[in-house]
C-alpha cells in the first residue's frame, strides 16, 4: 500500500513543484529523493509489514513478499533510470517536473498491476501506466515523428483497452458467482464455459498487445522509435517487465487450473514473437529501432514464465525482468549521449569513450545471455521452468537457436564498438560526466553480480 | 586428510592465478612491463601445474585436488571442480602453452599490449575452469567464458578479415554450446535430490541421470554437434580454417594448441559415461564422419597453397582421428587420444611458431611463393622437419605413440574404418613433406633472399618443442600412467 500511495502523493508533489520551482535541474534531485524514500517505505513493507496507510481495500489488491518485491525491482530499476538519464529528462523540453510527475503516476499504476486481484484493479492499472505514457510518446511536442508515435499508440492502445474490457465483462459474467476477483472466476478446474473462453482469449489478446508478443507488435517499432529516447527506455523496460508481470499473475491465479486448454495458445504467441522479433532485428540499420525489435525478441523469452507457469518461471521473470530492465537502461543511456543512432554511430567508441564502451559490452553481453551476466541466470532460470514443465522441447530448441539469432544483432554494435574506425566529429562535445561514467561501472558490477549470485534477488521473494 | 587441512587447492590455484594475473596485467601502462609480467605470471602458473603433478595421485591426496562451494544452491549446483588424471594432463597442456606462447611471440608488438595479454589470461583461465569443472552447470560456464576472450583478441588484433572469419567462429560455438545447454537442463531435470534441491547438476549426479533410451538418444545429439562444432569434427568444421589465418598467431596457438582440446575432453568426460547406450548406437555414425573428415580435411591440405590454412586442415584431420578413437569406447584407444591431446597440442603450436617465422621475415604464407629456406636458414629447417616428423607420426616421435594407439583401438572396432583412415597418414606424409619440399628446398627465390636464420629464444623454444617431442616419443609412460585412472572410471559404463 506505501508504494501506491506515496507514488500518487509524489507524483502530485512533483506537479506542483514544476509551478513553484523554475530551475530546471531541481526536480530531478527531488523525484530521486522522492524515490528513494518510496522504495524504503516499500521496503518497510516488505521487511516487517509495516504499512503507513490503512485502507481497507476489500482484498481487491494483494500484497505478499513476491509482490512486494516484484515493485522493489521495478522501483530500482526505474531509480536507476533517474540517476543515468536524469539530465537527458530536461532536454526533452520544457516541462521537466510534469514529465517527472508523470513517470511517477506510471509507478503508481505499476504498483497497483504488480498487486491486483481483481480484474477491475487490473483495468485500473493498466489505464494509469497508459494514459501517462501517450503523453511521454508525445512529448517532443515539435518533432512530427514523436506525434505520429503518440498518436498511433493511443488509438492501438485505446483499442487493446477496449478488448481488455469486453474480456473482463465476459469473465464477469461467465463466473458463476459474478466475480471480479480473479481467484473466483473459474469454478470447475475440468470445464471451461464458452464465455470464460471468450474472456480469457480476448484478455491473452490485450495482454499481449501491452507486452508486444507477435502478432500484437505492430505498434512497437514505430512508437518506440519515435518516443523521446529517454522515454522509449522506461516504456520498454520497466512499463513491460511491469505487465509482464501482471499477465501471469493474472493467467496463474485467474486461469491456472485450466493451464494445459490454453498452452497451446501460448506456445503459438512464443514462436511467433522469437522468430519476429529475431530475424526482423537483424535488418535493422537503426540502433533504436533494432533496440524495439530485441525486446519484442526478449519478450519472447518472458512468455516461457507463462509457458511454464511453474515456481521457477515466476522467479525467472523477476530475475528476467531486473537483468533485462537493467541491461537495456544501461544500453539507451548509452545511445542517447551518440549524435548518431544508426550502428555506423558506434565506430569507434571504445577509442573516444573506454567506459562507455567497455560497459556497453557488457549490457548487450548480459542481453545475448552470455554466462557471468545477468541475461545468462535470466534465460536459464526460464529454459529450468520451461523443461520442467513440459513436453514441447523442440520449442526450446528453437528458442535456445533464436538467441543464437540475437547474437548476431547484439554482436554488431560490438565489433562496431571495438573494431571500426569511427569518426571523431562524433564524439566531440559529448554530455558526459565523471558521474555518469561511474553509474555505468555501477550498473554493469550489478549485471555481472546478478550473474553470480541471483539468489541474492531470488531469495528476497520468500522473505 | 580433511578437506579443512588445506586452506587452497590446485584447482582453484590454478583457475583463479590467471584470472588475478590478467587483471593485474590489465593495468600495467608499459609494453615491455606487460610482456615481463605476464611471462612471469604465466610460468608462475606452469610451476603450479608441475607441482601439482606430484601430487596427482587421487587416493591419497584427494582433498588437495577436489573443492567444492556452494553456489547456487537451491538450484543444486555448487562451485565443484577437481583434478583427474585427465585434468592433470590438460591443465598441464594448457599451463606449457602459454609460456610458449608468450615466449615465441615476445618480439610482436601489440597496440594496446595490456589489454592483449589480459585477455589472453582469461582464456587460460576459462580454459583451466574447462578442464577441472565436475559440476555441469561450472563447466557450462567456463565453456562459454573461454571463448569470449578469444572473439575479442581475435576481431582486434586479427587480419584483413578477422571480424567476418571471427564472428562466424562465435555464432557456431554459441550455437552449439547453447544446444547443449538445453541438453544439461533436461538432464538435470532427470537427476535425483540431493541437499537444499530437488536436482543436481553435480557430475556424479549427472552420470546417474535416469533417463529413457529415446530420449539420451536425441540429447546424445544435442551435447555431441556442440562439441562438435569445438573440435572441429566434419561437417561442423567450416569455421577453423579462416579462424586460424585470421587470429593474431598467438591466438590462433592457443585455439589450435589447447582450446580444440575442449571438445574431446568434454567428449570423454561428459557424452561417454552419460549415454552408454547412444554411444554404442551411434558410433558407427561418428566414426564414420570422422574418418570422412579426415580424409577429406587431408586431400584439402595436399591442395592448400597457404601454410597456415595447410596447418589447419591437417589439424582437422588429427582431430578427426581423436574423435574417432574416443568413440571406439576402448581402453587403448582412449588412453591413445588423451596422449595425442598433449602431444597435437605440442606439435601445433611449434608449426604455428614456425610458420610465424616464416611469414614475418618474407611476408607471404604462400607456398608456391616460398623456396629455399634451408639455405638461407639451416637451423630453422631442423626444427621444423623434426615438427613435421612428428606431424606425420613417425616412430620416435610423441605424435606416433598416440597414433598408434587410436589405430589399434579403432581396429578392434573395425578393420573397414581403420584402413580407410589409415589412408590419412600415407595422405599426412604426402602433404607434410610436399610442404617441407616446396618451401624449405628448391630454388632460393627474391622472397626467401633475405631470410635469416632464428633468433636465441625461438631456438630455446623450439628446442623445448623437440625436446618435448621425443621425450614422449620413446617414453610415454608418464602420460599414460596419468590418465589411467579417468580412463578405467569411463569404462566402468561400458
Amino acid at each position: 500500500m506505501n508504494a501506491i500511495i506515496l507514488t500518487t502523493i509524489w507524483g502530485i508533489v512533483m506537479m506542483l513543484a514544476g509551478a513553484f520551482i523554475k530551475n530546471k535541474t531541481v526536480p530531478k534531485y527531488l523525484a530521486i529523493l522522492g524515490l528513494t524514500l518510496i522504495i524504503i517505505a516499500n521496503c518497510l513493507q516488505l521487511n516487517s509489514g509495516i504499512s503507513f496507510f490503512s485502507v481497507d481495500v476489500k482484498e481487491m489488491l494483494h500484497f505478499n513478499s513476491f509482490n512486494l518485491t516484484f515493485i522493489n525491482v521495478a522501483f530500482c530499476c526505474t531509480l536507476l533510470y533517474f540517476l543515468l538519464n536524469g539530465r537527458d529528462i530536461e532536454k526533452v523540453g520544457e516541462h521537466v517536473s510534469e514529465y517527472f510527475a508523470l513517470l511517477f503516476f506510471i509507478l503508481c499504476g505499476v504498483a497497483i498491476i504488480s498487486t491486483f486481484n481483481s480484474l477491475l484493479m487490473l483495468f485500473l492499472g493498466i489505464e494509469i501506466i497508459s494514459i501517462p505514457l501517450y503523453i511521454l510518446t508525445g512529448s517532443d511536442k515539435r518533432n512530427l515523428k514523436s506525434n505520429e508515435a503518440a498518436l498511433k499508440y493511443f488509438l492501438m492502445g485505446a483499442f487493446s483497452t477496449g478488448i481488455m474490457l469486453l474480456g473482463v465483462a465476459f469473465l464477469y459474467g461467465g463466473s458463476e458467482t459474478g466475480s471480479f476477483y480473479i481467484n473466483n472466476i473459474i469454478s470447475s478446474s475440468t470445464s471451461m464455459p464458452s464465455m470464460i473462453a471468450a474472456g480469457l482469449v480476448l484478455l491473452l489478446v490485450s495482454m499481449s498487445f501491452k507486452v508486444s508478443a507477435a502478432p500484437f507488435h505492430f505498434w512497437t517499432p514505430d512508437v518506440y522509435d519515435g518516443a523521446p529516447t529517454v522515454f522509449t527506455s522506461f516504456m520498454s523496460t520497466i512499463v513491460k517487465s511491469a505487465s509482464f508481470f501482471a499477465f501471469v499473475r493474472l493467467f496463474e491465479n485467474a486461469f491456472g487450473s485450466l493451464h494445459q486448454q490454453w498452452q497451446t495458445l501460448i506456445v503459438v504467441l512464443i514462436t511467433a514473437t522469437l522468430l519476429i522479433g529475431n530475424l526482423t532485428a537483424v535488418f535493422q540499420q537503426s540502433v533504436k529501432r533494432m533496440l524495439a525489435y530485441s525486446s519484442i525478441a526478449q519478450a519472447g523469452f518472458m512468455l516461457f514464465s507463462l509457458f511454464a507457469l511453474n515456481n521457477l518461471a515466476k522467479e525467472g521473470l523477476v530475475l528476467y525482468a531486473a537483468a533485462y530492465s537493467i541491461a537495456s537502461i544501461g544500453i539507451f543511456a548509452i545511445l542517447i549521449k551518440l549524435k548518431d543512432y544508426t550502428i555506423d554511430g558506434f565506430n569507434g567508441l571504445a577509442k573516444h569513450q573506454p567506459v562507455m564502451a567497455i560497459t556497453a559490452t557488457i549490457f548487450l553481453l548480459s542481453l545475448t545471455g552470455i554466462p557471468l551476466t545477468a541475461g545468462f541466470q535470466s534465460k536459464f532460470y526460464m529454459l529450468l521452468a520451461a523443461v520442467q514443465n513440459s513436453h514441447h522441447i523442440w520449442l526450446i530448441i528453437f528458442a535456445v537457436l533464436c538467441a543464437a539469432i540475437s547474437a548476431y544483432y547484439y554482436f554488431r554494435i560490438i565489433q562496431a564498438i571495438f573494431f571500426k574506425e569511427g569518426e571523431a566529429d562524433n564524439f566531440v562535445e559529448m554530455d558526459i560526466t565523471p558521474t555518469f561514467n561511474l553509474l555505468l561501472i555501477f550498473t554493469s558490477i550489478l549485471i555481472i553480480v546478478l550473474g553470480l549470485f541471483p539468489n541474492l534477488l531470488i531469495n528476497w521473494l520468500y522473505f | 586428510m580433511n578437506p579443512q587441512d588445506y586452506w587452497i587447492t590446485f584447482p582453484e590455484l590454478l583457475i583463479w592465478f590467471p584470472l588475478v594475473a590478467g587483471l593485474f596485467v590489465f593495468f600495467i601502462r608499459t609494453e615491455k612491463m606487460v610482456k615481463i609480467w605476464s611471462l612471469l605470471a604465466s610460468l608462475i602458473i606452469l610451476s603450479i601445474s608441475i607441482i601439482s603433478l606430484f601430487y596427482a595421485n587421487n587416493t591419497q591426496h584427494f582433498y588437495l585436488n577436489n573443492v567444492s562451494y556452494f553456489w547456487l544452491k537451491y538450484l543444486g549446483s555448487n562451485f565443484t571442480v577437481g583434478l583427474d588424471g585427465m585434468g592433470h594432463l590438460l591443465t598441464a597442456l594448457t599451463a606449457v602453452a602459454f609460456p610458449i606462447i608468450f615466449i615465441a611471440t615476445y618480439k610482436i608488438n601489440y597496440k594496446n599490449a595490456n589489454v592483449f595479454y589480459g585477455l589472453m589470461f582469461l582464456t587460460q583461465a576459462g580454459l583451466m575452469g574447462v578442464f577441472t569443472a565436475l559440476d555441469m552447470l561450472v563447466f557450462y560456464f567456463f565453456w562459454e567464458l573461454a571463448v569470449i576472450p578469444v572473439y575479442f583478441l581475435s576481431s582486434r588484433w586479427g587480419g584483413e578479415r578477422r571480424i567476418q572469419a571471427t564472428f562466424k567462429f562465435f555464432v557456431y560455438t554459441f550455437a552449439g554450446s547453447l544446444l547443449m545447454l538445453v541438453g544439461i537442463i533436461y538432464i538435470y531435470m532427470h537427476t535425483a535430490p540431493i541437499a537444499f534441491a530437488d536436482h543436481s547438476f553435480s557430475m556424479n549426479a549427472v552420470y546417474t541421470a535416469v533417463l529413457s533410451p529415446i530420449e539420451k538418444f536425441w540429447i546424445f545429439w544435442l551435447f555431441f554437434i556442440a562439441f562438435a562444432i569445438k573440435m572441429p569434427v566434419f561437417p561442423f568444421h567450416s569455421w577453423q580454417p579462416d579462424a586460424y589465418v585470421q587470429s593474431p598467431t598467438a591466438t590462433t596457438m592457443v585455439l589450435s594448441g589447447v582450446m580444440v582440446k575442449m571438445g574431446i575432453f568434454a567428449l570423454i568426460r561428459w557424452i561417454l559415461p552419460i549415454f552408454p547406450d547412444a554411444v554404442s548406437r551411434f558410433d558407427n555414425i561418428v566414426i564414420g564422419l570422422s574418418v570422412m573428415g579426415m580424409i577429406y580435411a587431408s586431400l584439402i591440405a595436399i591442395k592448400q597453397d597457404d601454410l597456415k590454412r595447410f596447418v589447419a586442415w591437417s589439424s582437422i584431420a588429427h582431430i578427426g582421428l581423436m574423435c574417432a578413437a574416443v568413440f571406439t569406447k576402448s581402453e587403448i584407444g582412449l588412453q591413445g587420444a588423451m596422449v595425442q591431446m598433449f602431444s597435437h597440442g605440442i606439435n601445433i603450436i611449434g608449426m604455428w611458431i614456425v610458420v610465424d617465422l616464416i611469414e614475418k621475415q618474407t611476408c607471404t604464407c604462400k607456398i608456391s611463393e616460398l623456396g629455399g629456406i634451408a639455405h638461407k636458414a639451416p637451423t630453422l629447417t631442423i626444427f621444423l622437419v623434426l615438427i613435421a616428423l612428428a606431424n606425420i607420426a613417425l616412430p620416435l616421435t610423441n605424435a606416433f605413440v598416440g597414433e598408434f594407439m587410436m589405430f589399434s583401438g579403432l581396429f578392434s572396432f573395425s578393420i573397414i574404418y581403420t584402413a580407410v583412415a589409415l589412408l590419412s597418414i600415407i595422405l599426412a606424409a604426402v602433404y607434410t613433406l610436399n610442404m617441407v619440399q616446396k618451401v624449405f628446398y628448391g630454388e632460393v627465390n627474391i622472397l626467401t633472399e633475405k631470410m635469416q636464420d632464428i633468433s636465441v629464444n625461438h631456438k630455446l623454444i623450439l628446442s623445448a618443442l623437440v625436446i618435448f617431442i621425443f621425450l614422449f616419443g620413446v617414453y610415454p609412460q608418464p602420460l599414460l600412467n596419468l590418465t589411467k585412472d579417468t580412463v578405467s572410471v569411463i569404462l566402468r559404463f561400458y
